[in-house]
């Protein structure tokens, strides 16, 4: 299995062996990262842009240090700061990067698509660093290796997801990346954010309003943030009733299984999706997600940066 | 088309003469450590630490290395598997045999010698391959050599194993064009 792509637009056009791959190979950058010195010049001499379009610290932060702990220089370029506020196209902003030679370009941007619309032409790697509410590859693949670290496979797990699913990204990347590698999964929130319709997905997927339905078999359980800058209407009434019904505490954890791992790709909204002595507790594996997040990105920097088979003249 | 170049029983003969070799250019001997390329060295490594156990008269730390993230042609293919790294003791102040199964262009040579830098500063470094096949492209040499096999670039050396499924046997193999 060799890794034969120039761009990592989505989860959804992978196939399992190339899900595999990646997270394969973020074992190893996961183990150098464990190490005194823990950068590498695998990526010397290239150059990673971080276009923000879209504000994000942690994102940005996990990939900048992917691409420092590589020995790419990396410039970050943020839509406040940018000529895109000025009235310059995507397109036209991408050129000017690509003048200055960048090699990689890691797109965040609001409107779903956009990563998809830059590789039909740029000469640079495309990584999509989150696109409205279409996909969040790398949160995926982070969430995913956690999931594969800590369990040993993901064939036959049941993974709940929890929370805003029809504005989430972050679930759809995890759908496609858990579908793909055989696991089961439940989703669960107020019907207005987790419409039975998401069953059609796969034939592994199915959907509870229930919070006790949702929890009693999970092996994971994956709680995503209430995004209520990305609602135009109030979806459920307050964030209090969000809290009662399915946020994650104490007196609930009797429905979880005992080894069952709590997730969550952050920020948390402590008291709303989950209670801070959950968030902090044992079974939590928060902020190894954040570790693994690194792991994750340096792998999928370093597979991009090999050539394409095709271009190297042989099959 | 191929020919054997060493069978089963040449090979460990072989094996056992580069550990005495080793053993013989390093009396003192208590700083030695193996450090086995990934992935032709690390059986070879393993082989010769357990020989220069039995010489020494004292277990040899042994470790493994995947010069891949160190590699010059990173861009130029696709992205190589990166295999584990392990080197469970301190290298600074040790003497390192760097082992390989073939010697041949010096580039895996040159990564790993990076790499095992990022690990500290070894008092010395010397390298053992089973086979030198020639065709250097960069100023790099055995300490220890198995065989000197004369080649063509169309040509492919086989070192098979028996931990890895092999026979223990070198093999010398014609691509087809």
């Amino acid at each position: 299995m060799t890794w034969n792509r120039r761009h990592l637009l989505d989860l959804q056009s992978l196939s399992p062996q190339e899900l595999t791959l990646i997270l394969d190979t973020a074992r190893h950058f996961k183990a150098l990262g464990e190490r005194p010195k823990k950068k590498v010049p695998a990526l010397l001499g290239k150059t990673v842009i971080n276009l923000f379009v879209e504000p994000s610290t942690r994102t940005r932060i996990s990939f900048e240090l992917a691409a420092v702990r590589l020995s790419a220089d990396v410039i970050n370029f943020t839509a406040e700061a940018s000529s895109l506020k000025k009235g310059e196209t995507l397109k036209d902003t991408i050129r000017n990067l690509e003048a200055l030679q960048a090699d990689f370009v890691i797109l965040r941007h609001n409107a779903s698509g956009a990563p998809h619309f830059l590789s039909r032409f740029a000469k640079a790697h495309i990584v999509n660093g989150g696109d409205g509410a279409h996909e969040h590859p790398t949160q995926g693949l982070l969430d995913t290796f956690t999931i594969r670290e800590k369990k040993g496979r993901l064939d036959g797990l049941n993974v709940t997801i929890l929370g805003d699913i029809l504005y989430s990204r972050v679930a759809r990347s995890n759908l496609w990346a858990l579908v793909k590698l055989g696991a089961n999964v439940t989703l669960c929130g107020p019907p207005t954010l987790v419409p039975k319709q998401l069953e059609s997905f796969h034939p592994n997927v199915r959907v509870t309003w229930r919070l006790e339905e949702a929890l009693r078999n999970a092996d994971v359980i994956n709680l995503l943030r209430i995004q209520h800058e990305r609602q135009r209407v109030t979806m459920f009434p307050s964030t209090g009733e969000y809290a009662a019904l399915f946020g994650l505490n104490p007196a609930r954890m009797q429905w979880v299984k005992p080894d069952a791992l709590i997730m969550h790709p952050g920020p948390i909204n402590r008291g709303i999706e989950i209670e801070s002595e959950l968030a902090d507790g044992p079974q939590s594996v928060i902020l190894e997600q954040v570790t693994n997040g690194l792991a994750v990105r340096m792998a999928v920097l370093f597979l991009l940066n090999g050539g394409r088979s095709s271009e190297l003249g042989h099959p | 088309m191929s020919s054997l170049l060493l069978d089963s029983t040449t090979l460990n003969r072989t094996i056992t003469r580069m550990a005495h070799e080793i053993a013989e250019r390093n009396p003192a001997g208590a700083d030695l450590a193996i450090v086995g390329i990934q992935a032709g060295g690390v059986f070879l490594a393993q082989r010769l630490a357990q020989q220069l156990a039995v010489i020494l008269g004292h277990p040899v730390p042994t470790g493994l290395l995947d010069a891949s993230l160190h590699r010059d042609d990173l861009d130029q293919r696709t992205a190589p598997l990166l295999r584990a790294t392990e080197i469970p003791f301190d290298v600074t102040g040790r003497t390192i045999v760097l082992v390989d199964d073939v010697l041949f262009s010096g580039r895996t040579t040159r990564a790993a010698l990076d790499a095992l830098h990022d690990f500290g500063r070894p008092r010395r470094v010397q390298l053992a391959v089973l086979v030198d096949r020639g065709h250097r492209e960069l100023p790099i040499r055995a300490d220890f050599v198995g065989k000197n096999v004369p080649t063509s670039r169309t040509q492919r050396v086989e070192v098979s194993f028996l931990e890895d499924g092999g026979n223990d046997t070198v093999t010398l193999q014609q691509l087809q064009p």
